[in-house]
């Protein structure tokens, strides 16, 4: 088995949804979630904060420092994350499409490394 | 190769240990004779090599993974190799791939061509060939691209991929995008050596015939393509020059695919070359059935490329004026094609100055030198009278 980060894609500066849109995602993105679980391929999922919400720290002579905001202002932004453990790429590609779907935005597909124990 | 690759659930190792397999056998043979089944010969030594090496290289996981390998241990016969093959060709055109990676895959590792000639062809440095394939090749094991065939649900999606890839490896062949040689024989050889080994793997998929059948009545075209080096369009063409044999081929795949009565893209491509094929002279090409056939291509693949070559069978049946219109309304002004199939409605509609305007657009675009060679020559002769 292997695991996948389903992270979803948004551009920088892009406006939420109307409520009753984002409502509707809301649910469709619950229900990939249930359909995940039932299947035992999900391992974790959360939405995130924006950005501007972040704070980074930096190991600088001696020192961690911190400061306000993301590490690198970036075009594309992650707004949630998704794990899923299943057997390869096609069975991550699967669930990632139901969640391209079930949030209208752009999903990237990224295995994380193994380690064999 | 493919056997090994689902043994061993790696490319690379896959390759060296055939290499491996290869150079023993070219040490052996020569004294003890050719064994009964090379091909198994080979697949068994490949196999025991790569065990060898995975036993001696282990850590403490490879070495039990090498230990489930030989639990996993099956009979290894040729017949797999069919199937193998078959996943082989999947996993170079997964999806996830780029297509420049999936070209270089397919090429490489069920191609008869080495890493220098599919750098030589597709004009790029051996090196930066040599990177992307290796890259692909990391990309596959770090992902987890499955070497299978797909689902039946997923499969027509993913035929078109592995389709698409030998179309394109047939068309930088036959009608190089850029470069000096019109033609690069190779190319248009491999991709046809690719398509027959697919619609081995695959009779039941009519598309599959279709694009052999695209491909050979195209190539059967290819040495009287050109003279002396020259582009010489099919309306002028010597027909006595077509591979009769190469057509026949080909026309009879057509008949094997009319007969699954599974109609797509690559079927009906290759129905319009059959028509023209079937023309003892331009004149008398049967415009009617070929406007038809882009007629059927526009409902079921609808594209601007497919839209401007249905514009040149109005023309060819008398509607010039009307051709241009439709031509005007596609929009695709970065190629060259549609530059020059604008010019030479212009001048079959007496607008000389335009055509000239229209030739030299085309000229601008266009990026291999002996179209441009053949559109410099149209331009010329319009200017002179």
């Amino acid at each position: 088995m292997k695991q996948y980060l389903l992270s979803v894609c948004y551009q920088a500066g892009s406006t939420q949804p109307a409520p009753e849109a984002l409502g509707k995602i809301m649910s469709d993105v619950m229900a990939v979630r249930k359909e995940m679980q039932t299947a035992g391929a999900w391992v974790f999922s959360g939405g995130l904060h924006p950005p501007s919400s972040s704070t980074v720290l930096r190991h600088q002579n001696g020192e961690v420092v911190l400061t306000d905001g993301p590490f690198v202002e970036s075009k594309e932004q992650i707004g949630g994350i998704t794990i899923v453990q299943v057997a390869d790429l096609d069975a991550a590609l699967d669930w990632a499409r139901k969640l391209a779907r079930a949030t209208a935005t752009p999903i990237e597909v990224r295995p994380f490394m193994e380690h064999r124990s | 190769m493919a056997v090994i690759t689902r043994f061993l659930g790696d490319i690379s190792l896959a390759e060296e240990a055939v290499q491996e397999a290869f150079a023993t056998a070219l040490a052996r043979w020569p004294q003890s004779g050719i064994p009964p089944s090379p091909a198994g010969w080979i697949i068994t030594t490949a196999r025991n090599k790569a065990l060898d090496r995975l036993r001696k290289e282990a850590t403490r996981s490879e070495r039990q993974y090498a230990a489930q390998l030989l639990i996993e241990e099956e009979q290894l016969e040729e017949h797999d190799v069919h199937d193998d093959r078959l996943r082989m060709i999947f996993t170079c055109c997964h999806p996830a791939l780029a297509p420049d990676a999936q070209v270089a895959l397919t090429l490489r590792l069920l191609g008869g061509l080495s890493t220098e000639e599919i750098a030589r062809a597709f004009l790029v440095p051996p090196a930066t060939l040599a990177q992307r394939i290796s890259r692909a090749k990391a990309k596959i094991r770090d992902t987890g691209i499955p070497y299978r065939v797909p689902e039946a649900t997923d499969l027509p999606a993913r035929l078109r991929t592995v389709l698409a890839v030998v179309y394109l490896i047939f068309n930088e062949g036959y009608s190089a995008a850029s470069g000096d040689e019109l033609l690069r024989g190779e190319l248009c050889d491999e991709a046809i050596r690719l398509g027959r080994l697919l619609g081995a793997l695959m009779p039941g998929e009519p598309e599959v015939l279709g694009l052999l059948a695209l491909m050979l009545l195209i190539d059967a075209r290819r040495d009287a393509r050109t003279v002396g080096g020259d582009l010489v369009r099919l309306a002028e063409q010597d027909r006595e020059r077509w591979d009769e044999s190469k057509l026949e081929e080909g026309r009879a795949l057509m008949r094997d695919c009319l007969a699954q009565n599974r109609p797509g893209p690559y079927q009906l491509q290759a129905a319009i070359n059959a028509v023209h094929s079937d023309a003892s002279s331009a004149a008398r090409t049967d415009w009617r059935q070929i406007l038809e056939l882009y007629d059927q291509l526009m409902v079921i693949a609808p594209s601007l490329v497919v839209a401007l070559n249905r514009a040149v069978a109005v023309a060819e049946m008398g509607g010039a004026d009307r051709a241009l219109q439709l031509v005007d309304a596609i929009d695709l002004p970065q190629y060259y094609l549609l530059h020059a199939v604008r010019a030479d409605l212009l001048r079959r509609l007496g607008r000389t100055a335009d055509a000239a305007f229209a030739y030299q657009i085309a000229l601008e675009k266009c990026e291999n030198a002996k179209e441009r060679e053949f559109l410099a020559r149209q331009y010329q002769s319009l200017t002179r009278n």
